[in-house]
């Protein structure tokens, strides 16, 4: 779609790219064109360290995407109340 | 025609303010004389695809370059440059112009130019290219393949990187166009090609546009789900055509 638009939030984590362990500080969110995956439109994550520095980036369908959200917000609640 | 033998390599051309830029640079074997192609890379990159594509039209005779629009956000890949570039809200116009007179000039300078030299730009780069040809001189042939937001409809769209409209630059495109469309494309809609047509028309300007039922956005892309092989076989036909027409 060339939209340009990407959401952006601050995370605070690690990630393991090729490089190895790093410490990721962001996040940017956007659903475009991919630069990999077989799709027209991808929702891609790109972890940041730095505004400028990209250590793991994935792309997937929308699909995938909520699939995703779901299986995030479901492990945050079962492993909350495990943990509590 | 077409012509097997082919030389392609990375070379690097003098863009905007005189910045040095990597460029793909594809031209027949042989002496020429041949036409010149600049090829302006879609958003996702200068991916493997721009390179096939530079390929291709040399394949036809063209010598064809396509330089590398992210280079001010590099060093790096050219997939962690796309990111870069889209975090950043994309490249300014203004560099955008002066880095494609930068790869016409290069065209021009080389021992096997005709002389003459055109355009081709993919989604963001279609964009790119109605918009240098209606902002530079020496244009000989302009191919806007759907390219996104050169109609804009809200003007909050509008930024520091991509101040205007092209549409609101039609008055000073001097080259033929050539405009292919996908009828289920969404960015340009069928509607905002109708209004770029509109505009070409009142501006009485030489153009051709193609639409295609049955396709979308995007879809010369041979490795996405968005190819559409007939209409793609059709469309590079029509480029081809229009490029012996004006460029010879």
């Amino acid at each position: 779609m060339c939209s340009y638009i990407t959401e952006k939030a601050e995370i605070f984590g690690s990630a393991k790219g090729a490089g190895g362990w790093s410490n990721v500080t962001a996040a940017h969110v956007y659903f475009d064109h991919p630069f990999h995956a077989s799709l027209d439109h991808a929702l891609s994550i790109d972890f940041m360290s730095g505004d400028t520095t990209r250590k793991v980036a994935v792309e997937m369908s929308a699909e995938s995407a909520r699939a995703l959200v779901a299986s995030i917000l479901a492990a945050l609640e079962t492993g909350e109340k495990e943990h509590a | 025609m077409s012509y097997r033998g082919m030389i392609a390599e990375i070379v690097t051309i003098t863009g905007n303010k005189g910045e040095k830029v990597e460029a793909y640079y594809a031209r027949p074997s042989g002496p020429g004389p041949f036409p010149g192609v600049v090829l302006i890379h879609h958003m996702p990159g200068w991916d493997d695809w721009t390179m096939e594509a530079v390929r291709k039209l040399a394949h036809q005779g063209f010598a064809c370059i396509s330089h590398h629009l992210y280079h001010r956000f590099g060093p790096g890949t050219p997939d962690d440059l796309a990111a870069k570039a889209r975090s950043a809200g994309g490249v300014y116009d203004d560099e955008v112009v002066g880095d494609v007179k930068g790869a016409m000039d290069f065209l021009r300078a080389q021992p096997g130019s005709n002389g003459k030299v055109g355009m081709i730009g993919f989604c963001s780069g279609g964009r790119h290219t109605f918009l240098a040809a209606c902002r530079l001189d020496g244009v000989d042939a302009a191919v806007d393949c759907w390219g996104g937001n050169v109609v804009v409809d809200d003007p909050t769209q509008l930024t520091v990187q991509r101040p205007v409209a092209p549409i609101d630059l039609t008055d000073g495109l001097k080259a033929p166009l050539l405009g292919l469309f996908g009828n289920e494309d969404k960015n340009p809609s069928p509607a905002q090609v109708d209004t770029l047509e509109a505009m070409l028309k009142a501006c009485g300007k030489t153009y051709e546009f193609h639409r295609y039922d049955g396709a979308g956005h995007a879809f010369f892309a041979a490795e996405r789900p968005a190819y559409r092989v007939e209409q793609a076989n059709d469309g590079w036909q029509k480029v081809y055509a229009f490029y012996r027409r004006h460029l010879a």
